[in-house]
């Protein structure tokens, strides 16, 4: 049994970082990520954790940083937020492309203009093509899990790719919580050492992401495409083994909440999920069929899971807390009508909640569903998204 | 013959890629002018010119074309021909 406490999401997530034993740490601060690099910085000054941390000039450098740490071999985790995860967009896609098993967080924060600190998911959704696996969690305790799940997925020799763990900021970053920690020991058989498949050596020279041309690059997108389509089956299967050694299991690619006989089916990704399980706690008790489809793994994105789990709803409000300005929907609105086309799909409505964290209260929830129940009916409702809680006064 | 993943490959890979063919102008060294005082070999980028018997001599099999050698050249004594394959 590991040691349960009541500590800051950021910690939460520290702790695992440390206790995957990170040869290197590359840290810029960027607000609402900072904290984690201030507690594994405690752990570095306190004895508690030996690794390379280096303070560097820009998160263009943090990124670039851990990229060369794993391509020498090692273990190397950083993070960011929001524009500082953009500065890192160059390097993050050289990672992915170059397979390099890295591990960064994604406190989700809004993007500017306008500034904003506060979380949605505007930031981390344009990581969508790089080819880095995607995770996005519900609360401390599954950003804790999610980080050591991380790793082993990342360097699986089947998949190699870069794993971006999105955390909503200030809800899951800022919030304190109970979390279970594990004991190192049980954490050190589940994670073993990185044992990379080439890395960089002056000795036996390699070259990592070399020149490919016409005759080659769309053979290498094949070979990405594959690895992270058959890392859908190793998150599975990663998210079970956890389960079996930790007695905790938030779903694969994703979870099903109450959507057996669900006539409405939520699908949302990140904090908003425990807003939504409450609510559909209290709509059940009204006697309304409504369940909640939390996509936790973005990229690859679960195409059949979400298939299978609306299998049987009438409709889906899929929750955006990004926008994909000029297409008129979400990215993962978009997303969800792509998997779900076909003659027996649900009908669709989408809807903007929690942009640049704005509330979303358990009567917006209901709101939403009495829409969806109406669409359920068999009444025609606008399919065009719905902006959740918005101040009309301002835009008229 | 699998690709391997990340594109990575053994050492020694910008040998095999030869970036001659790349070039519209080519450097044609005067070797009357030359006295090898090596400002070509220092400053160019591709690494394509040693200084053999005090004159410069360029490796046409990966000089891109770009000029640099001529530009710096105090005496003169590279100029850049239009390349005809």
């Amino acid at each position: 049994m590991g040691k349960k406490a009541v500590i800051e999401g950021s910690m939460a997530i520290a702790i695992a970082v440390k206790q995957a034993r990170p040869h290197v740490i590359s840290a810029y601060p960027i607000t609402p990520q900072t904290h984690i690099m201030e507690f594994l910085a405690d752990f570095v000054a306190n004895g508690e954790l030996k690794t390379e941390y280096l303070r560097v000039d820009s998160e263009f450098s943090a990124a670039s940083v851990a990229q060369g740490a794993v391509a020498a071999g090692s273990r190397a985790y950083t993070a960011s937020a929001s524009q500082g995860l953009l500065l890192m967009t160059e390097v993050l896609y050289n990672v992915a492309g170059m397979r390099l098993p890295m591990v960064l967080t994604g406190v989700n924060r809004s993007v500017g203009t306008p500034v904003n600190i506060q979380p949605d998911h505007q930031d981390t959704v344009l990581f969508r093509d790089t080819g880095m696996i995607q995770l996005y969690v519900e609360d401390a305790q599954e950003a804790y899990d999610a980080h050591v799940q991380a790793f082993r997925i990342a360097e699986d020799r089947d998949v190699l790719l870069p794993v971006l763990v999105c955390v909503d900021g200030w809800t899951i970053s800022h919030t304190f919580e109970p979390v279970e920690v594990e004991e190192q020991e049980k954490i050190d058989a589940f994670l073993p050492p990185y044992k990379p498949l080439y890395h960089l050596d002056p000795k036996k020279p390699y070259t990592f992401g070399s020149i490919s041309i016409d005759k080659d690059l769309m053979e290498f997108r094949y070979l990405h495409e594959e690895a992270i389509q058959g890392a859908k089956a190793k998150i599975e299967a990663i998210a079970r083994e956890f389960e079996k050694t930790f007695g905790r299991y938030y779903g694969g690619l994703t979870q099903s909440y109450k959507t057996e006989d669900a006539d409405i089916v939520f699908v949302a990704m990140g904090s908003i999920i425990g807003t939504l399980k409450e609510a559909v706690d209290e709509l059940r008790a009204q006697g309304k069929k409504v369940g909640v489809l939390k996509v936790r793994s973005y990229r690859p994105f679960p195409v059949e899971e979400i298939r299978a789990a609306l299998a049987n709803a009438k409709v889906a409000c899929v929750i955006d807390r990004a926008i994909s300005i000029g297409f008129g929907a979400g990215p993962l609105t978009i997303d969800t009508q792509a998997a779900l086309y076909g003659p027996n799909a649900p009908q669709v409505l989408p809807f903007y909640a929690g942009l640049g964290g704005k509330d979303v209260e358990l009567k917006h929830v209901a709101e939403m569903v009495a829409k969806a129940e109406k669409a359920a009916a068999g009444e025609a409702v606008s399919a065009e998204p719905e902006y959740v809680n918005i101040n009309w006064n301002l835009v008229s | 013959m699998r690709l391997n993943a990340g594109a990575v490959c053994a050492g020694g890979g910008s040998y095999v890629n030869k970036t001659g063919h790349w070039r519209t102008f080519i450097p044609r060294v005067d070797t009357d002018k030359c006295n090898g005082c090596g400002i070509c070999y220092t400053y160019c980028p591709d690494s394509s010119i040693e200084i053999v018997e005090k004159t410069a001599q360029i490796d046409y099999d990966y000089c891109k074309g770009c000029g640099v050698c001529a530009h710096e050249c105090p005496r003169e004594a590279i100029a850049m021909e239009e390349e005809r394959k």
